[in-house]
């Protein structure tokens, strides 16, 4: 299995722990993963502000450098999953359109190269059997609440499981041991930038899913967007300051779980780098094995 | 809301509604004020107007009203409203037509969201890649707002979660000659 790698701006600064524990996780389930050289940043949210072409050819440019070398294309970032296989979308709808991309990066776009989300790789091509069997350090007893945000379930054209009731990230969870917490705030906006900007708005959406992961009883929150991941970790110290409380969830990257269920060390993953420090919980649950 | 003389807006809405329909690929006369994109919108706890008031608003040609609210800048784009609108209307894209609109017209509620996007726009033109640290202290700059977030910056870097220089990748012309081309090709096509 030999995939282009799409690894995205926040996952060589903020999501360091992801991209860490994604190379790792692969690498183990052989999953041979090639970084796409040279790639350039997608465009995020904003580049579609300005312009729907500009939106259009940030992500297409990488997809020819995957195409070249005859591959499909794995992102690990919720984020960049989107406006990548937007692409690839906008540009299988319509041949006007696939042209003005490539004339916008100057060379033939074909639109072949498939995108896939990082899960889609464990859940779908590898399959979970597969996984399952390579875990060494079952995750027993930790009950984890999965948590997709927007974008790798809406809108249905680009998502990669039910847009309301997503169940990937939870066969994952099962298949390395763990325990699926059932809640409510799966698929709920954390609020993006808000929290930089209007903080009076952000922090409230943000409270709310931590909220409710705590009140359904889980351990720690299982994520797969460096954007949520900033507004979910690193936020929860000024939320309790404002709300003067003190109650805190660890939150990782599905997989950081998944690497610590096969075996890695939490150093080698990144688990080590998160705000809320996941340690004393992992001692206790998993690493004592 | 004030007391509004709906007949004095005609002319010019109907202008402003065929270019926002050209611009957004929404046509606001599909919306059949249901309300569900409201009822599961996440921020509409913020909002001055709910997003199917902003389409009704749009309906009835309110629409100075529609961009200087403040409901266009808090829509965090999160697609929930699309992905249940038994219309499909896709008021994410509606909304990105008001924003730049909004700005167009000097009437933006928030002015920082908007010059927050050109930042990063202008740091991908330049280095071909966002560098996180950077953007954060320049959106504080600009805005002249006390570094908030920069205070986050120690403990950030002390997970080592950020270089110290920007990554400028090596192709950085490539994505520059790709600007300036999707510049030229827009002000080609009207
Ligand atoms: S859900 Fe769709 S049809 Fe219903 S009010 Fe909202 S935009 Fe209009
Ligand atoms: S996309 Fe905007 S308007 Fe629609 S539900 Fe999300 S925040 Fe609300």
């Amino acid at each position: 299995m030999r995939y282009a790698y799409y690894p995205g701006c926040s996952l060589e600064s903020t999501g360091i722990e992801y991209y860490l524990s994604s190379l790792a996780v692969a690498r183990k389930l052989g999953v041979e993963l090639w970084e796409i050289p040279e790639w350039n940043c997608c465009g995020a949210s904003f580049a579609h502000s300005s312009s729907y072409l500009l939106s259009l050819a940030l992500p297409a440019r990488n997809l020819v450098l995957a195409e070249k070398e005859g591959l499909d294309v794995v992102v690990s970032c919720a984020a960049c999953y989107s406006r990548l296989k937007n692409a690839v979308y906008e540009a299988r709808k319509s041949v006007e359109v696939k042209e003005k991309i490539g004339q916008a990066i100057g060379q033939e776009y074909r639109a072949q190269a498939e995108v896939y989300s990082m899960i889609e790789v464990f859940t779908n091509h590898l399959g979970l059997e597969k996984v399952a069997q390579a875990v060494v350090r079952p995750l027993e007893g930790l009950r984890v609440a999965s948590y997709y945000g927007c974008l790798l379930v809406r809108p249905p054209e680009l998502a990669m499981d039910d847009a309301e009731n997503p169940r990937s990230l939870e066969r994952i969870t099962m298949a390395i041991g763990g325990a699926p917490v059932e809640w409510n705030f799966k698929v709920e906006c954390c609020g993006a930038f808000h929290s930089t900007f209007r903080p009076d708005v952000g922090f409230q959406m943000i409270d709310r899913i931590l909220e409710d992961a705590l009140r359904e009883g889980a351990d720690c929150i299982a994520l797969a967007c460096p954007m949520c991941m900033m507004n979910l970790d690193m936020r929860q110290k000024d939320i309790n300051k404002m709300k003067k409380s003190n109650s805190y969830i660890p939150v990782l990257y599905f997989t950081e779980l998944m690497g610590l269920a096969l075996g890695l060390a939490p150093k080698e993953l990144g688990v080590n780098r998160h705000f809320v420090n996941a340690m004393p919980l992992l001692k206790k649950k998993v690493l004592q094995q | 809301m004030e007391r509004i003389n709906l007949g004095s807006h005609h002319e010019d809405a109907a202008q402003f509604r065929e270019q926002i329909r050209l611009e957004s690929g929404v046509d606001e006369r599909d919306c059949y004020q249901c309300g569900k994109c409201s009822a599961g919108c996440p921020v509409a706890f913020a909002m001055d107007y709910m997003p199917r008031e902003i389409i009704r608003m749009l309906q009835l040609g309110l629409i100075d009203e529609v961009l200087s609210s403040h409901t266009i800048w808090l829509c965090s784009d999160c697609i929930a409203c699309y992905t249940r609108c038994p219309r499909s209307v896709q008021l994410p894209q509606l909304m990105d037509a008001l924003r730049i609109r909004a700005r167009e017209k000097n009437l933006a509620a928030e002015k920082n969201i908007g010059m927050f996007g050109d930042l990063l726009l202008g740091l991908i033109k330049r280095f071909g890649r966002i560098f996180e640290m950077g953007l954060i202290i320049t959106y504080n700059l600009k805005s002249r707002q006390p570094f908030k977030d920069v205070l986050l910056g120690p403990a950030i870097l002390k997970r080592r979660k950020m270089g110290l220089l920007p990554h400028k990748i090596r192709s950085v012309d490539a994505v520059r000659k790709m600007f300036e081309r999707v510049k030229e090709m827009e002000s080609d096509t009207p």
